[in-house]
């Protein structure tokens, strides 16, 4: 194919030419074009729920819940819902953060090339192909059902974890990489035991970009809502308690009333919508920024 | 790779940190495993309840005094909204990757992958939300064509005239979202292309279209197979946005451009509220088979392109 291919390019003739360059801006601008269909859902997207959504972005929305909120009413809040994703989400980060960092430095100070490093690689990508739903699921059987937990946000952090946990730790390995094996051997040089200078040296070198992975990961989860339906639940009011009990989320909130026929709750719907991506961009955007930083001091 | 590892005389602390750093690996391992034993065991019983009708059922009746439910048209509608997805993304997440990292100049290819990856960060529940008040009545029209022009095909073919809640809509929404992720993989291939392949292309006379034919696309081929396939394994397990499209159909309909049907992810979060003990043990039996569905998807996917693939994936 290469061979015909470059005796196709080679062979320059007259009407070749122009044929060759009509094809030439017909491929570019197909190409161009491409990026810009992409970009239209993005756009669209963002616009549309900025657009319906800031309407209410009042006070109120962000102070009340659903609790008594009639079938009818106009009002209601998301307080609930931003109460139990604060908890869920953190309580994941706390889980997978150390989790997935202990595995990076497993990958990358101990394990490095040998075998059973190659299959904890293995199976960190495993866990990242799985579906959210059935991160969920495994939850509910292995947590609601088998230990007889009930539906509670914890049960929700835990799906969570399971998702982050290859995030972090696939990240993290990369950014462990990068510290130069200089500054290892110059803390052995000075007789630093070898788990203090990965606490001391290691990571604090690469901790921009370690929390730049974070950001993502947890931006990432943020926005679930697959795993929440099988653990937390939904709840129409108040439950701080993340450890018993079911809670409600931002995007369960959505989802909820997204599926209704009336206006009113499908306008709480966009509302919710719009607080989820404001979180979940900033959380992309600074991260991002992060990065920017980290590529300057790790090295 | 040779360091110096001062290991012989390592002291307490020293062995209780390697201790912890595997024991974290082990439990990678762990979770994989207890979720694959934990979901057939809950599993068991809509396994058992039903035998080997539970992938010919097409209905999902698990908590009637006589339950009878199967997967056939969940795992049809799984593969086709996925196929769906994958043949609209492929092309244009390709097209976008080469015009961002061949095409471009480097700060627009900069700003352009930005855009793409924010793509990625909105949340599927959202993307729902906006697939059914936005989308919907916008592919109407669309369909309509389709049916029109390409209606001796079967697949397009509606002999309904409600073109609303249809598998082609899941496709798009689907698509949307599986569509960073191969843009994401296919710049990484691009970018590992030698520049003394396209160098030598341009040199030959080629333009800069015929550089891509010549050099990049046949250097990165295979990884974009790959990277599809993540694609595919992403739109299999993808739920929330296909759960709000779809109005739920157990039916096996290969006309994508009429109401209904359903997936595995879409039933399980829609069903799971009201189900009862052997509707949540069909259901997680139903997830197993999606759980086994990814797995293979995935892992083909990551033998084909295992490098370029974790590097994105890596990638902060």
């Amino acid at each position: 194919m290469t061979a015909v291919s470059l005796r196709e390019a080679s062979a320059d003739r007259a009407g070749n030419a122009r044929r060759r360059k009509v094809a030439n801006l017909a491929a570019c601008g197909a190409c161009a074009l491409a990026v810009v269909v992409a970009l239209i859902p993005l756009v669209a997207v963002l616009g549309y729920t900025v657009a319906r959504g800031v309407a209410k972005f009042t006070g109120q929305f962000f102070t009340t819940t659903m609790r008594g909120v009639g079938p009818l009413d106009a009002t209601g809040g998301i307080l609930h819902a931003i109460i139990g994703t604060l908890e869920q989400v953190g309580l994941a980060t706390l889980i997978s953060v150390p989790l997935g960092l202990m595995v990076a430095v497993y990958l990358v100070e101990y394990g490095r090339s040998g075998r059973f490093a190659q299959l904890v690689r293995f199976f960190v990508d495993v866990l990242t192909g799985i579906p959210s739903i059935v991160a969920g699921l495994f939850v509910f059987t292995f947590w609601v059902l088998g230990l007889h937990q009930g539906f509670s946000g914890f049960g929700a952090a835990l799906a969570l974890s399971v998702l982050m946990l290859p995030v972090v730790a696939r990240a993290s390995e990369e950014m462990l990489k990068l510290v130069s094996q200089d500054l290892r051997e110059a803390s052995y040089a000075l007789g630093v035991a070898r788990w203090r200078t990965i606490v001391s040296i290691v990571i604090p070198t690469a901790s921009a970009g370690l929390t730049t992975a974070v950001m993502l990961a947890v931006a990432r989860v943020t926005g679930e809502t697959a795993p929440l339906l099988l653990t937390a639940f939904g709840f129409d009011s108040i439950n701080a308690n993340p450890f018993h009990g079911q809670q409600s989320a931002l995007p369960l909130f959505v989802f909820s009333q997204a599926q209704s026929p009336f206006k009113i709750d499908v306008d709480r719907a966009w509302g919710a919508a719009l607080a989820l991506i404001v979180i979940v961009v900033l959380l992309t955007v600074v991260a991002r920024v992060v990065t920017r930083r980290s590529r300057v001091s790790v090295t | 790779m040779m360091n110096f590892v001062p290991s012989r005389r390592a002291g307490r602390g020293d062995r209780r940190f390697a201790a912890l750093a595997l024991g974290a690996g082990v439990l990678v391992f762990v979770i994989v495993v207890a979720i694959a034993v934990f979901l057939a065991i809950h599993g068991a019983s809509a396994f058992r309840s039903q035998g080997v009708h539970f992938f010919s059922n097409k209905g999902w009746n698990p908590d009637q005094p006589k339950p009878r439910f199967g997967i056939e048209a969940l795992i049809f509608g799984t593969v086709a909204s996925s196929i769906v997805a994958l043949v609209i993304a492929t092309p244009i997440a390709i097209g976008s990757a080469l015009f961002l990292t061949e095409l471009a100049p480097a700060w627009l290819g900069r700003i352009g992958g930005y855009l793409l990856d924010m793509l990625a960060a909105v949340p599927s529940v959202v993307y729902g939300l906006w697939a059914v008040f936005v989308l919907i009545p916008k592919m109407i029209p669309v369909q309509k064509g389709l049916n029109t022009a390409l209606g001796w095909t079967l697949i397009f073919h509606n002999r309904t005239g409600g073109y609303g809640r249809t598998m082609f809509v899941a496709g798009v929404v689907l698509a949307i979202m599986i569509l960073p992720i191969i843009a994401a993989i296919a710049r990484e291939l691009f970018r590992q292309v030698p520049n003394a392949h396209r160098e030598a292309a341009m040199a030959l006379g080629a333009t800069r279209w015929e550089t891509i034919r010549l050099a990049v696309l046949p250097f990165s081929r295979s990884g974009i197979v790959g990277a599809s396939m993540l694609g595919l394994g992403r739109a299999l397990g993808e739920t929330i946005a296909v759960a709000l499209v779809l109005s739920a159909t157990f039916t096996v309909n290969p006309h994508i451009t009429e109401p209904g049907g359903n997936t595995i992810a879409a039933n399980i979060a829609t069903q799971f509220g009201e189900a009862l003990t052997m509707g949540r043990s069909a259901l997680v039996a139903s997830g197993l088979v999606l759980f086994a569905l990814t797995l293979v998807v995935n892992l083909a996917a990551r033998a084909v392109v295992y490098r370029s693939v974790r590097a994105v994936e890596a990638r902060p």
